[in-house]
């Protein structure tokens, strides 16, 4: 019965081998997914096999399709920012911060100096979180797994960051229209201090482990490789580009929340394979390090968020005892607060792209239309590409090393 | 280069019948174009010698009922990575004659961002490797984000839309 059930289901791709008539009697069809413990999410990839090799692959995406784009249309403006913290779920606050620069733009808040300090500090940690999943996780998938559950206690301490700064720990929902909810307390600016301080050895810890380890460079060098011609053409961003060369970097090359103020290097690879991608990644976290030690010894004084009472909560004192601040507390809260009419366009440098918000406001309460630029969604189109003619271990390699979260992919 | 440079020459290129509706959105030149000008002006982009936008951040679909003559619009982020500058490329087509033109001649990323757009609008994309359903079940009917169809049960009483501000 379970057979049947099988070959009735729409999704199992044997069109292709079928059409291919030369090959039919010798190619197999193999489905990688959609619930796969080697794929870290839900993706489904049919892939045609000649024995050992990859001939073809169609990948399947909408698994975990929430259509976020369209609840945006019905929620005031502070409410999508929890769609966000859905996306990329490994470096939740960049998304927070980059939906909260947007509508900042649009609204035209200046934020403080102190509040965009703070918030590059949180945006560095987030893709320190990111990276060290990444690759971590893409050295489990070459079989080491000392070195994941090493650095993982890491992601734990930079989580316990998160829940000094906002109470969460997964899907954030950090910082307001305008700045931060609350400014760094002495205890979040320790544990920001500890993991500056002893990070770094566990990271070289871990690269001394992996980096120049025979059986991990065997695995990753020369596979998956793209050339950068064609990573543009595909839409690539991030980490993925820079390892093919190309150093675009929206933190440099438009720079938001005062990265202008911060010395950091742009990483890139040459060859665009599995090894430059976990390179560039490594080398990453070091410059966000580097990053969030400048922005935490330079922190400025002042208020951590900006004078913007139609948009940012006001203190809960105030609320019980100021008129004006409970009028407000109530109309944030009831989403009974217009956006001005508008268009913007604003992007941030996410933990695995280009991540951009595209908002169209025609005056009312929620936007008239938001479009995500999810950097996942875009690249993943190069799978295919990347792992045809090499075999089913390498693509796994590959998919790892490319970063894609499924909630980013599918919105 | 500024944009009123891109603007013009873009004019003189393809004449004002052909490129028009241009502003400026927080520094991003907005132009709107035709569908019978969307594809060479793609290429004369890519290919111009100092423009040089070669690379398409993003493509996405956009509904407007209330002008039937231009209901659905494709909206194009080109970004020029050499000089650091952004434009936004708009397209209108009616509920009639909703074909669009594929940019998957140029661009490889424009494949899925255009299976999106149709997905989610119904604008088909002639031209298109795989006009299919990306994101929601191939079986499904109807296309989710056009404005017709409301995210939450009209049937229900108790969610005034005028109670919650909207």
């Amino acid at each position: 019965m379970a057979e049947i059930a099988l070959v009735s289901n729409p999704n199992v791709g044997l069109t292709k081998a079928q059409e291919n008539k030369k090959y039919v009697n010798d190619l197999s069809t193999l489905n990688l997914g959609p619930t796969h413990p080697a794929t870290h999410g839900i993706f489904q990839n049919i892939l045609t096999m000649d024995g050992e090799t990859i001939v073809d692959a169609e990948q399947t995406v909408g698994y975990i399709h929430r259509a976020f784009e369209k609840i945006a249309e019905r929620r005031p403006l502070y409410q999508i920012t929890t769609l966000t913290d859905r996306m990329n779920y490994c470096s939740s606050p960049i998304n927070n911060m980059g939906w909260h620069m947007t509508v900042e733009k649009l609204l035209g808040i200046e934020v403080p100096k102190r509040a965009q300090y703070i918030r590059v500090i949180m945006m560095e940690l987030a893709r320190i979180a990111d990276h060290i999943i990444c690759n971590s996780i893409l050295a489990v998938d070459t079989g080491a797994l000392t070195g994941f559950l090493y650095v993982m206690q890491w992601r734990e301490h930079i989580y316990e960051i998160y829940e000094e700064m906002c109470g969460a720990r997964l899907t954030t929902n950090m910082g307001r229209f305008g700045g931060m909810e609350r400014d760094l307390s002495k205890e979040a600016i320790r544990k920001i201090n500890v993991l500056l301080d002893d990070f770094p050895k566990v990271l070289l810890e871990f690269e001394g482990l992996v980096k120049r380890n025979r059986i991990f460079m065997d695995r990753t060098k020369d596979v998956g490789m793209i050339s950068a011609e064609r990573a543009l053409n595909y839409g690539f961003t991030g980490p993925n580009l820079r390892a093919t060369g190309v150093d675009y970097d929206v933190r440099a090359m438009n720079p938001y929340s005062s990265y202008e103020d911060f010395e950091f290097e742009v990483p890139v690879g040459t060859k665009g394979d599995t090894y430059d991608r976990f390179l560039v990644r490594g080398e990453e976290m070091w410059q966000s390090l580097n990053i969030i030690k400048q922005a935490l010894q330079n922190l400025p004084e002042g208020p951590y968020h900006a004078d913007a009472p139609h948009y940012y909560l006001p203190e809960k004192q105030q609320v019980y005892s100021n008129m004006e601040a409970l009028i407000y507390h109530f109309k944030i809260v009831m989403g009974e607060i217009d956006a001005p009419v508008g268009e913007v366009y604003h992007s941030v440098e996410g933990g695995n792209g280009e991540l951009g918000f595209y908002l169209v406001s025609d005056g009312g309460r929620a936007p008239y239309r938001l479009k995500f630029r999810r950097p996942c969604f875009i690249y993943y189109q190069a799978f295919p590409e990347m792992i045809v003619g090499t075999t089913l271990s390498d693509a796994i390699v590959t998919m790892s090393s490319m970063n894609v979260i499924a909630g980013e992919l599918d919105v | 280069m500024t944009n009123e440079q891109i603007a013009q020459d873009l004019v003189a290129q393809f004449g004002e019948e052909r490129i028009f509706g241009i502003t400026e959105n927080y520094g991003i030149l907005n132009v709107t174009t035709t569908t019978e000008t969307i594809i060479p002006l793609m290429h004369y982009l890519y290919q111009h010698p100092t423009f040089k936008f070669q690379f398409l951040t993003d493509l996405g679909g956009i509904q407007f009922p209330d002008v039937p003559s231009h209901e659905f619009g494709v909206i194009y982020h080109l970004h020029s990575l050499e000089n650091n500058i952004r434009l936004i490329i708009k397209l209108y087509v009616s509920r009639e004659n909703i074909a669009v033109p594929t940019l998957t001649g140029l661009y490889a990323c424009a494949n899925w961002m255009e299976r999106e757009a149709f997905d989610f609008y119904g604008i088909t994309f002639t031209g298109h490797p795989k006009m299919e359903r990306i994101l929601n079940v191939e079986d499904m009917d109807y296309h989710p984000m056009r404005k017709e169809y409301p995210l939450e049960d009209a049937t229900r009483e108790d969610k005034i839309d005028a109670l919650f501000g909207r």
